[in-house]
């Protein structure tokens, strides 16, 4: 904790923005912000990324689903101020500067995993995550008791199906989206 | 070198692919046009009655709140030919949740505060919005939705019943259920002084803006309404919605460019729902196990609004052979929200009953659910008489039969358990009505040699760009890359909406006439090209639209395996298995996509999505995605469509049948009979969630005993 | 949403100090529930004042073996921590019946704990709702209920606790660690959540300003084989429609330890204490299970549309004390 964060805390009572800066997708960006503007909106309505899609607003459907320092979330749940400091990456930060497409993207196209193309950001992004936590050993619902604490947990569909069930898909492309993940897992 | 063989059909990727898994394909509420400001609409808290006062004080004090429009202040607007639409109109409260007022403010949060601070008083009246099957004042409607009759006689079918060898007469309810397309229904506007721009989520642009022009009483060519990219409808966006009312609306009154995207728990109540259907079948059958009687009645509900008709018993005049058969609707008009289109209306709610009748019925005879259907197929469409352009419901029934390997089933209920896991499998039959509508497209040969087609076609996610690009090229006799398209845009040649499954017939039949026409002109053309290139357009009025001597219809069967967890009665589908007959399928990949879609969301219809309409309060309980439950990944397991080669001549210049709806129609009935036959109990009452089986479960081991035995 | 101020607290006492000197302040950690409260404007604070940078995000094994889990740790990391997991599996799997991998991540384990009810009347600002404002009435009595509960409401509030996680503690005798101005204390697990009497409006046993800083699992509870389960509408992402956390240990061949505790069915953890008591010193048999169960659920008084939720739960622990208990003497 370094002592600029901490320094917050002596803030005005009063005053109902801040200034709170945010790396996304690798450029930082400082603003100020209301305090009641969640990291969704502030994407889509201060920085135009709008990747990241507003379905539900509450946590209820994925579609907002974006990394915060790796780890995936739901945008719409935070507010942007409690996040200074850290690395935000959506979907249109996952690929890098270039043509290439990240590898879940790829085989997200490929597969034909989507047919609005709504939910298709926050999927991407969930399973970019889902894949590091399994590979960080992280278990889920599905995984066996007996696995061993602590080790990579190999994703079957079952895995896969579970540790996505975050992510609501109105078209029902559920089995595609699973024949994506499981075209990346190293 | 027509492309034909490798074009049409082939498993192109989505031409839009690439921008939606990059995030950069942009939806109704992303235009941040300069000056943008956000709405947010106050919905009524009383089931009826009259707005008394509303005071926008305390929402006009909040900083960043532009304006508070209600019936008192909001632009006064000519009656629309849909009543939902005549929104901030009058102090008329129809049902909870109607919209009493809108903030528009600088950001979302100020609208949201602003929204939350606006006080309304009401009146209000006694309300009734509980729907029963002997409701006072349920009557019989002239038609039901899709113009059908409500009531189609043949014979003497109550009598035909009552001497039948074999009866089965049972009453099945399917819920309200909500179409909770991911995108919520949102417009974007703003008036280019007295120009109406508009982007909106909607399933056909062209009915926005006939409707924008007649409320706001423009012409149609001094509006823009743009859908480029759709984030699903299923129906609920099908026909314009206040949000582009309200958008436009304030757009008006301020003058500036604004944004409505709808909250989530606002949809039930305002953007259409499927109604719920209460219905009784009875059929009768003869000692060959064919009908002698098909009775299918239905009582569904719909608002103070207008009258819509959930067409249930519809299916029922084209499935089987009966001498003898009524199908029949009732509607009562209560004070709840106002019905509409929910993927496949009526097949998908009337199928389920009919199909789970069926099952029934071949339970009643000891028959193979299979081979009772064949048994009972028609010569021709047992309602109208005509003969039916093609019908390959048998082939579905036989190939599903193969491919799910149904042969080695042990029909017995109850005679496959997995420790505390009963297992069953199901079939169930699909059919959807072929719909087409008139649309028109032009077609480009430009001097680079591309060809461009434009028709206001609208992707809501079925790949419309991509198999009206394999149409043209099909068409025209190109590669597909040289072909291309744009859609989703009230300023491209009129076309139909993206619903009734009709889109791609009615789309593509105006770009196969363009593209055939500008071929023609191109043979007769010699040396290079003008500037401007060489247009052809289409326009299939007349033709799309003449009466057909023909039955047209699209069919399939289902196949489902589930397991009932005895513990707890949670129901889970092992896997699926579609085979459909609808005619020539133009893309093999968006098409697969569809199908199991379409079943997916059937399996929602039959496990999880419920909905209860509070008697005391007139809403949906289950108004977010927590509550009411869409299916999850971890629902959706071996999902599989197929489908068998139909050549018919008789549809359009493609020989394509719909195929957005038909996936869902079926699939519930065909899991509800698989629970049957895992457990031995008929549940007539959907969703199947684990209160009503478990309690199933127990009424069947302990017949007279108590829950807790 | 009404505007406020914020904070962000960079020690316990620096939170708790902030939280007194802001009336109609709270506590913001994974904000997975507050937020969402907010927007509905259930929530309406004047402050928030974030606790997620306090040092509270560890887990660490004690000297007495016992393990204690900091408030700010995620769901997820609780849920795959190898302590956990090897230890306490019933924490693991609850945790990981609950919610998404989303929200796991977001959620903490102090805002677990708090996390309010998901009763449709609670979040409607424009229904009665004595939980949510006291003295306006009940819609859920005789309104929709189907998902609420059977065990120790009032005429006042049938609302259920939505957490997976505290059921899973009040199973396996956590504590629940406080600090707030006037000093730290700590509260069994079991008992930190209340059932509404005449004030549903409060949730848990926690004092005005007090802050969660820690849960504590005993080591006691640490040996015996332990496990949830629970029933929902779908597979996946969706409240209990029951669920049951069951700690079972074996001496001689008679139940030495249990510790059963049922969740979706009361406005807290259901604790089933006449349940245990039957049990302890019994022969873990099928009969002594369903004797003690119904002992247990006989108190159940379901109302017109939750009655499956008696035999879903008993049938729940059943089988989860089945498989707790070694096949041969069962």
């Amino acid at each position: 904790m370094d002592s600029d964060r901490a320094s917050a805390g002596s803030r005005s009572p009063e005053t109902h923005h801040s200034e709170t800066t945010l790396r996304v997708n690798g450029k930082p960006h400082t603003l100020v912000v209301d305090h009641r503007r969640v990291l969704l909106d502030l994407l889509r309505e201060d920085l135009g990324l709008t990747g990241a899609k507003k379905g539900c607003d509450h946590g209820q459907c994925g579609a907002c689903t974006v990394l915060v320092d790796g780890r995936r979330v739901n945008s719409c749940l935070l507010f942007a101020v409690a996040l200074d400091g850290s690395d935000v990456t959506t979907v249109e930060g996952l690929a890098g500067d270039g043509e290439e497409l990240h590898p879940v993207q790829r085989a997200f196209l490929e597969r034909d995993t989507f047919q609005c193309g709504y939910c298709t950001p926050g999927q991407i992004c969930s399973a970019v995550g889902a894949l590091a936590e399994a590979a960080a050993g992280h278990p889920s619902h599905v995984t066996d008791a007996a696995a061993p604490s602590g080790e990579p947990v190999p994703l079957d569909r079952d895995e896969i199906r579970e540790r996505l069930s975050g992510n609501l898909c109105r078209c029902g492309a559920y089995p595609r989206i699973a024949d994506a993940v499981e075209d990346v897992i190293p | 070198m027509t492309g034909t063989e490798t074009v049409l059909g082939a498993p192109a990727e989505r031409r839009e692919g690439r921008e939606k898994v990059t995030g950069t394909a942009r939806y109704a509420a992303e235009f941040d046009f300069p000056g943008r400001a956000h709405c947010r609409p106050v919905p009524a808290t009383v089931a009826r009655g009259r707005v008394t006062g509303i005071d926008p004080g305390p929402a006009l004090a909040l900083p960043g709140v532009l304006a508070v429009l209600t019936h008192e202040n909001a632009p006064r607007l000519a009656e629309p030919d849909d009543p939902v639409l005549a929104v901030l109109q009058s102090p008329r409260v129809p049902h909870r949740g109607w919209f009493v007022a809108l903030v528009v403010a600088e950001t979302l949060e100020a609208a949201r505060a602003g929204a939350a601070a606006v006080r309304v008083t009401y009146e209000e009246e006694p309300h009734d919005v509980t729907l029963t099957a002997s409701h006072p004042q349920a009557y019989v409607p002239r038609e039901a939705n899709g113009g059908y009759p409500a009531v189609s006689e043949h014979g003497d079918p109550d009598a035909a019943f009552a001497s039948s060898a074999t009866r089965v007469d049972v009453e099945y309810r399917v819920p309200p259920l909500h179409n909770h397309p991911m995108e919520p229904h949102a417009s974007t506007a703003f008036w280019d002084g007295d120009r109406l721009v508009v982007r909106t989520s909607s399933q056909g642009t062209n009915a926005v803006r006939a409707a924008l022009a007649a409320m706001f009483e423009l012409p149609e060519d001094r509006i823009s309404v743009t859908a480029e990219h759709v984030g699903g409808g299923f129906g609920s966006k099908g026909t314009p919605r206040p949000d582009v009312v309200l958008a436009a609306m304030a757009a008006r009154h301020t003058g500036r460019p604004v944004t409505l995207a709808l909250p989530r728990r606002f949809l039930p109540a305002v953007v259409g729902h499927r109604a719920p259907t209460l219905q009784r079948l009875r059929l009768g059958a003869g000692a060959d196990s064919r009908l002698t009687s098909l009775v299918h009645e239905v009582t569904t509900q719909s608002s103070r609004v207008k009258e819509f008709v959930e067409q249930a018993a519809v299916p029922s005049r084209v499935m089987y052979a009966a001498p003898h058969s009524r199908t029949l609707h009732r509607v009562a008009r209560l004070d709840v929200p106002t019905p509409s289109w929910m993927r496949a209306p009526g097949e998908s709610p009337g199928m389920y009953a009919l199909e789970s009748a069926m099952d029934e019925l071949a339970a009643e005879l000891g028959m193979d659910p299979v081979e009772l259907r064949i048994r009972n197929e028609p010569e021709t469409e047992p309602d109208s008489g005509k003969p039916f352009s093609s019908r390959h419901l048998v082939e579905c029934l036989r190939e599903g039969a193969r491919r799910f390997g149904w042969s080695g089933r042990d029909p017995r209920p109850r005679s496959r358990a997995e420790g505390p896991l009963l297992v069953g499998t199901g079939v169930a039959a699909a059919t959807y009505p072929v719909l087409v509508a008139p649309s028109t497209a032009s077609a480009q040969a430009l001097p680079d040699g591309a060809f461009l087609v434009r028709v206001n076609a609208t992707d809501i996610g079925t790949g419309a760009r991509t198999v009206l690009a394999q149409i043209a090229a099909d068409a025209l006799g190109v590669p597909l890359e040289r072909v291309r398209i744009e859609v989703g845009s009230s300023d491209l040649p009129a076309a139909t909406l993206a619903g009734g499954s009709s889109g791609t017939a009615s789309w593509g039949w105006a770009v196969h006439g363009a593209c055939v026409r500008l071929r023609d002109r191109l043979a007769g053309h010699s040396g290079p090209l003008p500037a401007e290139g060489v247009t052809a357009t289409a326009d299939t009025s007349g033709e799309a639209d003449a009466d057909s001597p023909w039955s047209r219809h699209a069919f399939g069967a289902h196949f489902a395996e589930v397991a009932v967890d005895t513990v707890t009665g949670e129901v889970r589908v092992r896997r699926l298995l579609g085979v459909f007959a609808a005619g020539r399928i133009l893309n093999a990949r968006t098409a697969r996509s569809q199908f199991i879609g379409g079943m997916t969301m059937g399996l929602g219809m039959a496990l999880t999505e419920d909905s209860t309409m509070d008697p005391a309060f007139g809403d949906f309980t289950q108004s977010d995605l927590a509550s009411y439950h869409v299916p999850a990944h971890a629902d959706v397991p071996a999902v599989e469509a197929h489908w068998v080669e139909e050549d018919d001549a008789h549809l359009n210049p493609m020989g394509s049948k719909g195929i957005g709806e038909i996936g869902i129609v079926g699939t519930a009935a065909a899991v509800g009979n698989a629970v049957h036959h895992a457990t031995g109990v008929r549940f007539r009452e959907l969703p199947l969630t684990p209160d009503r089986v478990l309690t199933g479960l127990l009424g069947h081991e302990h017949p007279a005993g108590t829950l807790g035995a | 949403m009404k505007p406020f101020a914020y904070v962000r607290a960079g020690t316990v006492e620096e939170a708790t100090d902030a939280f007194a000197a802001h009336p109609g302040a709270r506590y913001l950690g994974g904000g997975t529930n507050l937020v969402d409260l907010m927007k509905l404007g259930v929530e309406a604070p004047a402050a928030l004042v974030d606790v997620n940078r306090l040092p509270l995000g560890g887990v660490e094994e004690l000297p007495d073996g016992s393990l204690r889990i900091g408030a700010m740790v995620h769901n997820s990391d609780l849920a795959a921590h190898p302590l956990v997991r090897d230890r306490y599996p019933a924490l693991s799997q609850a945790v990981l019946a609950g919610a998404s991998g989303q929200l796991r991540n977001a959620a903490t384990t102090g805002g677990n704990l708090l996390q309010r009810t998901r009763c449709p009347y609670f979040q409607d600002l424009s229904k009665p709702c004595n939980k949510r404002e006291p003295g306006t009435g009940c819609g859920a009595l005789q309104g929709v209920h189907r998902d609420h509960a059977v065990l120790g409401y009032s005429d006042q509030c049938i609302a259920t606790n939505p957490s997976d996680m505290a059921v899973a503690l009040a199973a396996l005798d956590a504590s629940v660690e406080l600090y707030g101005t006037e000093g730290a204390r700590s509260v069994p697990a079991a008992g930190f959540h209340r059932l509404p009497g005449d004030h549903p409006e409060r949730d848990t046993e926690i004092r005005p300003g007090e802050l969660i800083t820690g849960v504590v699992l005993p080591a006691g509870s640490a040996g015996p084989a332990s496990a949830y389960r629970k029933a929902r509408d779908r597979a996946s992402y969706a409240f209990a429609l029951a669920s049951v956390a069951v700690v079972l240990h074996l001496a001689d061949g008679v139940v030495d330890r249990v510790g059963i505790a049922f969740g979706a069915l009361a406005h807290r953890p259901w604790r089933a204490r006449r349940a245990e008591e039957a049990l302890l010193g019994a022969a873990p048999t099928t009969a002594a299970f369903e004797h003690a169960v119904d002992l247990e659920l006989a108190a159940a008084e379901p109302l017109q549309d939750n009655a499956y939720k008696v035999p879903l739960a008993r049938r729940l622990a059943l089988d989860v004390l089945g498989r707790l208990a070694p096949p041969a003497v069962t």
